[in-house]
């Protein structure tokens, strides 16, 4: 008899328990089928309708855009009126005929910046990735090697680049080089910071449960690293293109191998100035466009569980 | 008197046990508890007076500085954890699914892929979340996400499960209703719990037994046996038995707080 009252009580619990979970009173649409699932969608924003992502849109690339357009028209009346030749200053619309014209040499420059750009960012990713992994497993060696990554970081890479470029022969590889060690520190601190950060509790938990080294690595370190790790990837991709650009300015090589840095060189020997600022322009859109689909890479990643990638209902 | 449990025999047991901390805190001095299989065990005590240390004590998450703990009657039949540890904060994966979540530790120990699906869906429906299987962490209120921690701690079906203070931080309605179905569960399941919390009202609605700690150094000051019936409802909460548990326990938790001082 006592069995029978348990179980009923135990089915009455169960029964409240789930109105209990469905009915959620602030997040319930009236006559909504699946209240359930409203509510465990509150992390995520709703489409917004066209016409408000047209005014957000709106207010956040129009005043920027404005701001440049501006800015380019003063320049170009000024370079008219006051008549100041194109070896000092080349208005803008001079700069864009010049980028059209030169394509055919400035593109291949392009791809050989992108190249190396590309190449340093994807060993310094995976190395870093690497060698963080490498200091998590103990605090001997992270100690014992931390400091020599913070001076590889700290060194003028100017100041080191004639070494490397008298050292390898292989020109494309000591640029290679010269921009990993720009790029590398910020995968190495920000991983390892993200490694060291795991929640305690977690840690205890699989401690309680014996999980080996590897697992607590691969199941519990690696994803709480991943936005730190992600973070630090983002820097280094605009660091990476620095590195090959000051490089590439080091090593000063010409020929069909050289990139947009050695355009920039030869165009000011030759006082082509306007041809100066069109390979400048296209490192500049080369940072941005990394920059943005890392930032595009990392939201992807994220989105489901990262704060930084949550979008807020307002 | 009946008691309202029935009882098996004792599965742990810690003696004369002390522990300091390696920054001086002497945070347990003869404690001596003995767990038996099926109760609900409260530890009551003041903040600080070691409560939490006494359950990472016997989940082997910190040594003894002093005594024994003893395990006795060791099972081995089914791969089962010997502990199921809830901490305060629901301490979720927030990268993983609640499936993934309680299936985790299942992984750890290494049990086969299909049982563990089977063996987390049957926790996860236990707690009443079923339908909530694919949604991450973030999107589950405060009371879910605790849900979730305990059905991760039974789907390894642990001999013991410590909670420390696992609905402090909940709001009155959300706790009560974890009280109860946390009860409906251990009802039907008949695990053993410790419970940590600083709660005297709380203690007596869950308990069959309560040990009352002294502040720090804590140790076990006086033991109550709860022996109201079970299962326990809000008729219970009201109820003048209640209240006269309530009154008896608060009495006995200003003793032992003097006593310490």
């Amino acid at each position: 008899m006592r069995e029978v009252e348990v179980d009923i009580a135990i089915r009455g619990n169960a029964e409240t328990l789930r109105a209990g979970i469905e009915a959620r009173p602030q997040s319930v649409r009236p006559g909504a089928p699946g209240a359930g699932a409203a509510e465990i969608r509150e992390g995520e924003a709703p489409a917004p309708p066209a016409p408000g992502r047209w005014r957000h849109l709106a207010s956040s690339v129009l005043p920027p855009v404005a701001i440049g357009v501006a800015a380019l028209a003063t320049w170009e009346a000024l370079v008219r009126l006051k008549a100041i030749p194109p070896y000092i200053l080349p208005g803008p619309l001079l700069i864009g005929a010049t980028l059209i014209k030169d394509w055919h040499t400035l593109y291949p420059s392009l791809l050989v910046t992108l190249a190396v750009t590309g190449a340093a960012l994807l060993v310094a990713t995976v190395a870093g990735a690497a060698i963080a992994v490498l200091f998590a497993q103990s605090k001997w060696v992270e100690r014992s090697f931390f400091p020599y990554a913070v001076i590889l970081q700290v060194t003028p890479i100017v100041a080191i680049a004639p070494l490397i470029i008298i050292w390898v022969k292989n020109i494309q590889l000591s640029l290679l080089i010269c921009a990993w060690i720009v790029a590398f520190f910020p995968v190495v601190s920000n991983t390892t910071l993200g490694l060291n950060s795991t929640d305690h509790h977690l840690l205890e938990l699989f401690e309680l449960y014996g999980a080996s080294r590897r697992q607590v690595l691969w199941y519990l370190r690696l994803p709480s690293a991943m936005p730190y790790f992600l973070g630090g990837v983002r820097i280094s991709g605009g660091l990476a293109l620095i590195g090959a650009v000051v490089a590439e300015f080091v090593a000063g090589t010409g020929g069909t191998q050289s990139g947009l840095a050695y355009r920039i060189l030869e165009a000011g020997y030759t006082m082509q100035i306007p041809r100066m600022f069109a390979a400048l322009i296209l490192i500049s859109a080369s940072g941005i466009m990394i920059f943005l689909a890392l930032t595009a890479l990392s939201h992807l990643a994220l989105k489901r569980w990262h704060e930084s990638a949550r979008v807020r209902e307002r | 008197m009946s008691r309202a449990v029935a009882v098996g025999g004792p599965i742990v047991g810690l003696d004369d046990v002390g522990k300091t901390y390696a920054n001086g805190t002497e945070a347990l001095r003869h404690f001596a508890l003995t767990i038996a299989e099926g109760e609900f065990v409260s530890l009551l005590g003041p903040s600080g007076c070691g409560k939490s240390t006494v359950l990472r004590l016997i989940a082997g998450l910190a040594a003894v500085s002093g005594g024994t703990i003893e395990w006795l009657r060791e099972r081995d039949d089914d791969g089962g954890a010997r502990v199921g540890f809830v901490f305060q904060e629901p301490t979720l994966m927030p990268w993983a699914t609640v499936t993934a979540n309680v299936r985790m530790p299942l992984t750890l120990l290494r049990v086969p892929r299909r049982e563990a699906e089977a063996r987390s869906q049957e926790a996860i429906d236990l707690v009443g979340l079923d339908g909530f299987e694919r949604a991450s962490p973030r999107e589950l209120s405060g009371g879910m996400k605790m849900r979730v921690s305990i059905a991760r701690a039974l789907a390894t079906r642990p001999r013991l499960l410590l909670m420390d203070e696992p609905f402090a931080a909940l709001d009155e309605i959300t706790r009560f209703k974890l009280n109860n179905d946390l009860l409906a569960l251990w009802a039907r399941k008949r695990f053993t719990v410790v419970f940590v919390t600083h709660s005297v009202y709380e203690s007596v609605y869950l308990s069959s037994r309560i040990a009352v700690m002294t502040g720090r150094p804590g140790r076990v000051a006086s033991e109550v046996a709860i022996d109201a019936q079970y299962p326990r409802d809000e008729a219970f909460r009201t109820s003048p038995e209640y209240n006269g548990y309530c009154r008896a326990v608060s009495a006995l938790l200003a003793a032992a707080m003097a006593s310490a001082s």
